[in-house]
């Protein structure tokens, strides 16, 4: 056990140091580097700048320097705790991102949490009761939810929001609360706006996990050990509750792994859309502005979150699968 | 065994379907036979032919959309104050708590594939505490100790350890061990067992056969066989019934059917058993033909298109009817039955 934890730390390590090398190659990829494009920007405005102002830019920031060495400069400051400078909101990247990841760990793990309180019970009633009117109803409704594009549903609510209740359902803070520091009615009010946003970023992700857990009992329920719990005089709930659904989770627990980074940045769109001050506009906005120190970063935590994932859904298929247990620790 | 003793199973022209969108399929179509305590009666036929639908017809649990259609399930209960009484378990709802007290209770199942049957992620003494707790008030430690009793009563060796074993950690011979103790774990009256050794390879499919034998002698139960194998027929039964297309074709105690049998049906399955002493390298004889397929069910006799002594004329326009032709021993066949003079 502690061999096969300790094989997985060293792997992990290796992912993550791939993901910053990759991150950092691709950000840079696109011509021109944030100095160009800051001068783009501040052209456009009509600023003068002079000339001089953005070779000590660059030199500040080593943008003068081949890509390698400014690599290993960033990497030589992640080890120091050091994540480098946002060039965009020159400020240290810790504090620029700070409050934004809480935000969206609360708003990812409300939309985990709502995704599977429904996903799950659907999905076994639409199972247990194939073809009936209720399973029609809910496949029609998953259906919708899987087609519909989420920052399409985030601008039609906001539409409705606006013009019935002349309410701005957008954002996770009212505007009183927006710049104040952390109390109870912040808190409150953060509760309060919380709902809609995980229930959108939620949406496709449960509709899918519908389907999923739909189509595991299904093959679960034609089992013979369904048929064995029967013959012994099982109650239909119990039975199914206690062998099929139990077997039909375990593809639910690895796709745990994909689901922390995935609410992370599948969510950028509605985010931008909602004005969540969550990581996803932040991420669009470093990558638009080639702020390669702030988007590495980010990239880098998602790289972080999907092998902590992983992780994650490995150690629950170990403990709900025994034949999964027995193989590791062979 | 008496004679005169009464059978605590009777299944009575029993017919169960199939609705399916494409037509119904009679998957048993009217099936009538005896069970009786201490004996072993085998159910014999090819696969399709309704054995297992017939097996899950009995405990109420015919997956939809299937259902019975016509026919009684009479369960005789133990006589109390002097009265036996009987039950009717075609009368009773499928989910009703009254068949549930009698499924894995007075009749238990042992299913044919024992690779599947056990849920692969719950311990062996886990499922067998759960199903002897269903209908028997044990604490968790008496249940876990029944268990242990029960797993060394079908010979798995270090029975102790054995309750906390996963199916998948167990052979196939043990994990079908393992099913028989599940069945009994509320110590039924009948034991149906679908196909118990098909899975098996030949001195496992011995020794569960043994295993089955020696639990009847000492509980006096009686044991439901059902298997295309006319070896394990041979080797088990009293009472055989032979099925073809759901139909019961030939019935009787095992020694007339094997040594008399009427029905050409019969007749040909005991003439397709590899013997000791036939001789090698010449093929054997086989049935022509293969079972029809269930929405294009022949009329008349469901054999007649494959029967070596068909009547022309008769067999394929006038359905026959189990009747008596020796002690015991019941054929529905023309060749021994006159035909009905009117047409249908």
């Amino acid at each position: 056990m502690l061999a096969y934890a300790a094989r997985r730390l060293v792997l992990a390590i290796f992912t993550l140091w791939t993901v910053t090398v990759l991150s950092f190659i691709i950000i840079q990829l696109p011509p021109g580097d944030f100095v160009d494009a800051y001068m783009a920007q501040l052209s456009a405005t009509q600023s003068n700048v002079s000339e001089q102002h953005f070779e000590s830019l660059r030199r500040q920031y080593a943008l003068d320097r081949p890509m390698y060495v400014q690599y290993l400069k960033w990497m030589s400051g992640i080890f120091s705790g050091d994540f480098g400078t946002s060039m965009m909101w020159r400020k240290s990247v810790l504090d620029v991102i700070g409050d934004r990841l809480a935000m969206t760990m609360v708003l990812s793990l409300g939309a985990i949490i709502l995704t599977w309180a429904v996903a799950l019970p659907i999905g076994i009633y639409s199972a247990v009761r194939q073809y009936s009117i209720g399973d029609y109803v809910f496949t029609f409704i998953g259906f919708i939810g899987l087609g519909v594009p989420s920052f399409l549903l985030a601008l039609v609510l906001m539409y409705f929001g606006f013009t019935l209740f002349d309410s701005d359902i957008g954002g996770l803070f009212s505007p009183e609360y927006q710049l104040e520091p952390w109390s109870w009615g912040k808190v409150k009010d953060l509760l309060y706006h919380l709902p809609l946003p995980a229930i959108i970023i939620g949406l496709s992700g449960t509709a899918e996990l519908i389907r999923v857990m739909r189509a595991n009992l299904l093959d679960e329920l034609r089992k013979p050990y369904v048929i064995t719990a029967r013959a012994a005089g099982m109650s239909e709930r119990t039975l199914v509750l206690k062998y099929p659904v139990r077997v039909a989770l375990n593809p639910f627990a690895s796709t745990v792994g994909y689901l922390l980074p995935y609410i992370l940045s599948g969510s950028v769109i509605v985010s931008v859309v909602l004005g969540l001050p969550t990581l996803g506009p932040l991420l669009l906005g470093s990558l638009v502005a080639q702020d390669m120190f702030l988007a590495g970063t980010i990239v880098m935590m998602l790289g972080a979150l999907t092998v902590i994932g992983t992780f994650l859904s490995d150690l629950l298929l170990m403990w709900i699968d025994p034949r999964i247990r027995f193989e590791m620790v062979q | 065994m008496q004679d005169d003793r009464q059978p605590i199973l009777s299944v009575r022209n029993l017919k169960t379907s199939f609705f399916t969108d494409e037509g119904i399929v009679r998957a048993v179509d009217g099936a009538s036979f005896d069970v009786h305590l201490g004996q072993t009666l085998g159910i014999v036929g090819e696969s399709g032919c309704g054995k297992s639908v017939t097996a899950l017809s009995i405990l109420g649990i015919v997956p939809r959309p299937g259902r019975i259609v016509e026919g009684d399930i009479l369960l005789r209960r133990e006589p109390e104050d002097g009265q036996a009484h009987e039950i009717a378990l075609t009368s009773l709802g499928d989910s009703s708590s009254e068949m549930r007290s009698i499924r894995g209770a007075e009749i238990a199942l042992v299913f044919q594939e024992p690779m599947t049957s056990l849920s692969p992620v719950h311990t062996i003494g886990n499922q067998i505490i759960g199903a002897a707790r269903l209908h028997r008030k044990l604490s968790k430690q008496e249940a876990s100790e029944l268990a242990v009793e029960l797993l060394s009563l079908v010979g798995i060796p270090r029975a102790e350890a054995a309750i906390d074993s996963y199916p998948f950690q167990l052979s196939g011979g043990l994990r079908q061990r393992a099913l028989i103790a599940l069945a009994l774990s509320c110590d039924p009256r009948l034991l149906i067992a679908d196909e118990p050794t098909t899975a098996l390879d030949v001195t496992t499919q011995a020794q569960i056969l043994d295993l089955l034998r020696s639990l009847q002698e000492q509980n006096g139960m009686a044991i439901m066989l059902i298997t295309h194998d006319m070896g394990v027929i041979a080797e088990m039964a009293d009472q055989v019934v032979v099925m073809y297309l759901g139909r019961v074709v030939e019935e009787g105690p095992v020694d007339t059917v094997f040594g008399e049998s009427k029905h050409p049906y019969t007749q040909s399955l005991l003439r397709s058993i590899p013997s000791i002493h036939s001789t090698p390298k010449v093929q054997l004889p086989t049935i022509t033909g293969t079972i029809p397929h269930p929405y294009n069910r022949p009329a008349g006799c469901p054999f007649h298109p494959r029967c070596p002594d068909v009547i022309p004329g008769v067999c394929d326009k006038h359905e026959p009817e189990l009747q008596s032709v020796g002690d015991e021993h019941l054929v529905s066949c023309f060749l021994y039955h006159p035909v009905p003079e009117t047409s249908p």
